[in-house]
């Protein structure tokens, strides 16, 4: 007899969110930021000691004249970026998602929101994405950028995803938050009939049974779940949300209110202050009110490890997805 | 053909003239209001008159003019003695003044771009404007816009560590174009900055940081002047810094004589003592 399964080990900064099998792109947002500013003259990158970590980096040596290395400070990056925006330049600023909502909040508000400037903050390790504990952790950037005005906030699911969303959030003029997958990042929604669109919710895959509300890497984990109930004979549709604030609210209406079906609200965030708050304040302002479920962190600080272990614990991995969908029904 | 820029220079103004017309200003303000920063006014208003008739290109009737020196006013709480010098530089009309800190007016009780012309920046959180300055800079340099960039800040902006990110920046890049004023006023909301949060040496520890240090009486146009003009002509590529000590309330002896306080009080039979107290205009 084989003994307890090995320990898995946490993984450097940025674990690859792909599993086994799973086709990636690799830097899709560096690699889209680069084909954008060809035309776009006015794009600048800020980064603050995290270039490299971001997928910066790739902008970095395509345009190195362009590029501003800050240094490990965060509110100066959000004020210099907001007196860059000023002179009418357009930064697209990247660190990390626990420095841009935690350390740097008041600059993005007032510096950079509440005039409606054109900064687009871009931050890698969102929601449960990195294995080193709650300093890295953001788990409630959501929640914490969905209060300010003005604030446009985007959460894309893979490499497809964030390559279109690179110049719709450009085309914008406005302050925008986007949460970034990074390094070698899932390539799945290629393979459905699926464009990314500022400010709308699309629907990827109908289903009888079940309505999942999802965004970001939730979408991945959703789209992968329903296909394993199918074999349950569960019909799970998913309808992608990347666009958090303003929310979509007529499509997500439209689907809630069809009868018969659990809703369920996926998000890699915390249960409090999300997508899934968001939606059940929507439904019940509609007096809409379907089974409602939340598919989410929990609101504690979480722990150190592995990511899968740590998916797995916290009830966001696709196998937990999947479980967790079948008892509510 | 005159460079409009220079037009407010060449009149028959003189400085401490315009310094005693910026103080009348934010007095009838604060009189509007029964109140207001008007210790802080009257002590910085030497150094206003030199920012705006001196030392800064613009046009008042384009403040968005590409090529004006940029002034960005940090301490939001100061809008008052801004008002009150644009209003002397022409770019907002006398007529506005009345309308100080009430509803709807274009000029509210803390300084907010959006809601003043020649107001450069949103400046009540304090610590953000330096910050804000090296981007202003760094965008400037890109567009080749050869303008001066001020930040005008209070002696307790200091206690921001943001102010020291973008003084450690400023030096990184070279932003020779970058004039830091401190108002040395050593009062804070709680007291002396001196007991608040304790600043000194001031001179060295910006000269420590990179920049060009300057220290000067912020109430002696003289001293204001000389040292504007080293600061614009220093060909180091350092950004520069003029620390200015002012006195609260200078120019109104009874407010001057009074407790020093953040928030100075004035009974509302006082303004007009004070405004008598400020004298006739300077020759």
């Amino acid at each position: 007899m084989s003994g307890a399964k090995p320990k898995l080990t946490t993984s450097a900064m940025i674990a690859s969110l792909a599993a086994e099998g799973h086709r990636t792109s690799g830097a899709p947002f560096g690699h889209a930021l680069v084909a954008l500013a060809q035309t776009r003259l006015d794009i600048v990158g800020m980064t603050a000691d995290l270039a490299k970590y971001t997928d910066l980096h790739v902008f970095a040596a395509a345009y190195p004249d362009r590029f501003y290395q800050m240094g490990m400070a965060e509110q100066l990056l959000m004020g210099a970026a907001a007196g860059m925006a000023r002179e009418g330049l357009v930064p697209f600023v990247t660190t990390y998602a626990v420095f841009a909502a935690r350390r740097a909040y008041d600059f993005v508000c007032l510096a950079i929101a509440e005039e409606k400037l054109d900064v687009k903050i871009c931050c890698a390790l969102p929601g449960l994405t990195s294995g080193y504990g709650p300093s890295h952790q953001a788990t409630e950037d959501i929640a914490i950028f969905r209060g300010m005005p003005n604030l446009v906030i985007v959460d894309p699911c893979d490499a497809f995803d964030i390559a279109q969303a690179v110049p719709a959030i450009a085309a914008y003029k406005g302050p925008v938050y986007m949460r970034l997958l990074r390094g070698q990042v899932p390539l799945l929604l290629d393979e459905y009939d699926y464009r990314f669109e500022l400010g709308r919710a699309k629907l990827l895959r109908d289903g009888a049974d079940v309505l999942v509300i999802s965004s970001g890497l939730m979408t991945m984990r959703a789209l992968e779940a329903a296909k394993r109930l199918e074999a349950d004979r569960v019909g799970v549709a998913v309808l992608h949300t990347p666009t958090i604030k303003p929310l979509d609210e007529a499509t997500i209406l439209e689907h809630a209110a069809k009868p018969g079906r659990i809703v369920v609200v996926a998000e890699n965030h915390s249960v409090n202050g999300g997508l899934g708050e968001a939606v059940a304040a929507l439904l019940l302002r509609n007096r809409i009110a379907p089974p409602f479920h939340q598919i989410g962190l929990p609101d504690a600080f979480l722990a150190a490890g592995a990511l899968p272990t740590l998916h797995d614990r916290y009830g966001i991995s696709t196998t937990a997805v999947a479980e967790r969908i079948k008892s509510w029904l | 053909m005159a460079d409009p820029s220079t037009v407010s220079r060449r009149s028959n103004v003189s400085l401490a003239q315009r310094a005693w017309r910026i103080r009348r200003n934010a007095l009838r303000m604060a009189a509007v209001q029964g109140q207001g920063y008007i210790g802080q006014a009257l002590g910085v208003a030497d150094v206003l008159a030199v920012s705006y008739f001196h030392a800064l290109r613009y046009r008042p009737e384009e403040p968005l003019w590409e090529g004006r020196d940029r002034f960005l006013l940090s301490v939001g709480h100061y809008a008052i003695a801004l008002y009150a010098a644009l209003i002397e530089a022409g770019i907002i009309p006398e007529s506005e003044l009345e309308t100080y800190g009430t509803d709807d007016s274009r000029l509210p009780m803390s300084g907010m771009a959006s809601y003043t012309p020649g107001m450069e920046i949103s400046g009540g959180s304090l610590g953000q404007g330096l910050a804000i300055a090296v981007g202003v800079c760094l965008g400037l340099r890109r567009k080749n816009v050869n303008a001066f960039v001020v930040n005008l800040l209070s002696d307790g902006e200091l206690d921001e560590g943001a102010t020291w990110e973008a003084a450690m920046s400023a030096a990184h890049w070279r932003l020779d174009r970058l004039i830091a004023l401190v108002d040395v006023n050593n009062q804070q909301a709680d007291g002396p900055s001196s007991r608040v949060l304790g600043f000194e040496p001031l001179v060295a520890k910006w000269e420590s940081f990179g920049w060009h240090a300057q220290r000067v009486d912020g109430n002696s146009i003289p001293a204001l002047v000389a040292a504007f003009d080293a600061a614009r002509a220093l060909t180091e590529p350092r950004p520069r810094v003029i620390l200015c000590d002012t006195r609260m309330a200078c120019g109104v002896d009874f407010l001057e004589r009074r407790e020093k306080t953040h928030f100075l009080r004035v009974e509302p039979d006082e303004w007009d003592a004070a405004l008598a107290a400020l004298g006739e205009m300077p020759a």
